[in-house]
């Protein structure tokens, strides 16, 4: 019996001494005090070493992407590491080209910070973050659609993005979901407003988020957005614009030209807008009102259920029977499409047989 | 038996007692990793380094520590955490403190915290009664027998990559213990020169 409590006691006690040495170690021999890490040449972080890149970069809120949580074998986390990395490990080797062995990519889950790093990471996923925003404004646009305004409630932060991008929006769990649910929505407000920003949320049938938001959601109520995301957003060029939105696909379109206001840009936009009936139009006044602001831009309503008595002056048809009619073969355009994924096809359809070349058609279908 | 001088010790564990081609021990590692002579190399020199520490210091702790106590049953749990426990520690002061040399050995030292040669050798000290010079001399020993045999293996794997066309079954893993069978025959010529047991 004596036997069996000292074998258990020694064993213990040199487990316990070797744990100690470890432990020991750790806190003085791998001790790499604090690192700079200089990100793209601008923003200055500084965190504590002998932690991987990769994780350091996460406490300080900067999202690499990563899959397989930093064990080596996802390869989804690289950055390029300008200086301080240290040699390419064995451990890398096989993720990695010859081209990004050219630009010191690296996986930043096995780059240790061991002493003052420089790296670069693609600008948008440094813009990514999780912001704490408070229903600033609430109103009814259309009967099935609501405008929301979010303000930042942390003062010293903003959101960056470009004008037709989105954020993921995040309510709480409530009578329709038994977990907290997201779902995505186009920013109508455009880049310099940066504090607050405004969405375009319509009513789903069912929809767990679009209901919350109709029926439960107040002024005050705080709430948490991601973003910015997405690769529907302005692009420069000397082209001509169409713009095609329908329902609340308006939202992107809104920022971009909200933005070509600020920046009173004379590229020659057309936007058409669909909608069923007169009471589905919003944000009328505005886009009349750019219509002066922007002399070379021009609004074209057009609704699909109007009855044939009342008393509508403008477009009565499909957006996409406005394209055929008003687009002439072969145009050099920039087209900007969003709205549901049905419009979205049928639009592309038409704009491929009327040889306008693809790479200069954008669009971000709203599912 | 009288007492085998660690001189003779040492050179034995090298050729004529080999632990890799006469025991077959740390065959994982020696399979992966001598593929390419470089990384060959650096695993060698990490396996010399962990093996000749290791095993000095588990006879250290099995003639002080558990033979006092009448644990000797326990070698193989303790000699294990020991072995575990000291490359952590080793791997922890090369990269601090000799950042190249780490890059060049101490990714492998993790890799060799489990290898069986390494718990193999500290076994067979303790089996063969060795001393604490004799057991430095033999783990030393044993580490750059297991080191030469996978730089020739090494050498051998590159020179079949470059000319030998080789039927699919046989490539890597296969080919690579059919040359070890014919290299251990070769080391078996050594062998009767010295008795270690």
């Amino acid at each position: 019996m004596s036997q069996l409590i000292i074998s258990v006691l020694v064993i213990s006690g040199i487990g316990a001494v070797l744990a100690l040495l470890l432990e020991l170690a750790d806190r003085f021999i791998a001790d790499y005090g604090e690192c700079k890490i200089l990100i793209n040449q601008e923003k200055e972080l500084i965190v504590q070493g002998g932690s991987p890149l990769l994780f350091s970069l996460q406490d300080e809120g900067i999202f690499i992407p990563s899959a397989c949580g930093g064990k080596g074998t996802c390869a989804y986390c690289k950055v390029k590491v300008l200086e301080g990395g240290g040699p390419v490990l064995p451990t890398e080797t096989p993720y990695l080209s010859p081209e990004e062995f050219e630009e010191n990519v690296r996986l930043s889950c096995q780059v240790k910070i061991r002493n003052d790093l420089s790296i670069e990471i693609p600008e948008e996923l440094f813009l990514i973050k999780e912001f704490k925003v408070q229903v600033d404004h609430l109103e009814d646009l259309t009967p099935y659609i609501k405008g929301l305004t979010l303000a930042i409630v942390e003062q010293e932060e903003s959101i960056t993005f470009k004008p037709g991008q989105y954020i993921q929006l995040e309510i709480p769990k409530y009578k329709l979901s038994s977990v907290p649910e997201f779902r995505a929505f186009s920013m109508a407000s455009f880049p310099d407003e940066s504090k607050k920003i405004e969405l375009y949320v319509g009513l789903v049938e069912k929809g767990i988020v679009s209901t919350y938001v109709h029926d439960f959601l107040k002024e005050g109520d705080e709430l948490v957005m991601r973003g910015p995301f997405g690769d529907f957003f302005y692009r420069e060029s000397d082209r001509d614009i169409l713009m095609i939105a329908t329902g609340t696909g308006l939202a992107p379109i809104m920022s971009i030209l909200r933005h070509m206001r600020k920046e009173q840009m004379q590229r020659k936009t057309t936007l058409f807008f669909g909608t069923r009936t007169e009471e589905d139009l919003y944000c009328e006044a505005e886009l009349k009102g750019l219509q002066k602001e922007l002399p070379t831009f021009t609004y074209v309503p057009t609704l699909s259920r109007v009855s044939d008595n009342s008393s509508w002056k403008g477009e009565r048809s499909r957006v996409t029977a406005l394209i055929e009619k008003k687009i002439p073969e072969g145009s050099e355009l920039d087209v900007y499409i969003c709205g549901s994924p049905e419009m979205v096809d049928s639009c592309l359809l038409i704009l491929e047989k009327k040889a306008i070349p693809s790479e200069h058609v954008y669009f971000d279908k709203f599912d | 038996m009288d007492s085998i001088n660690p001189l003779t010790l040492f050179f034995a564990a090298i050729f004529t007692n080999n632990i890799l081609l006469t025991n077959f021990l740390g065959l994982c590692p020696f399979l992966s990793m001598s593929r390419q002579k470089k990384s060959a190399l650096g695993m060698g020199a990490a396996v010399v380094f962990v093996m000749a520490s290791t095993t000095a210091l588990n006879n250290l702790v099995f003639y002080k520590i558990l033979v006092p106590l009448g644990m000797e049953h326990f070698r193989f749990i303790v000699f294990i955490v020991v072995i575990a426990a000291f490359v952590q520690l080793v791997e922890m002061a090369v990269e601090r403190f000799f950042p190249a040399l780490y890059f060049v050995l101490g990714i492998f030292l993790p890799l060799i915290t489990v290898n069986c040669a390494i718990f193999g050798a500290s076994l067979f000290m303790v089996i063969r009664k060795y001393d604490f010079v004799q057991s430095l001399a033999y783990g030393a020993g044993s580490g750059i027998g297991w080191m030469l045999a996978i730089i020739a293996i090494s050498a051998i794997r590159e020179k079949l990559q470059k000319t030998a066309k080789l039927p699919r079954g046989l490539e890597g893993p296969a080919i690579t213990l059919i040359i070890t069978g014919l290299l251990a025959l070769a080391f078996l010529a050594f062998s009767g020169m010295i008795r270690v047991q």
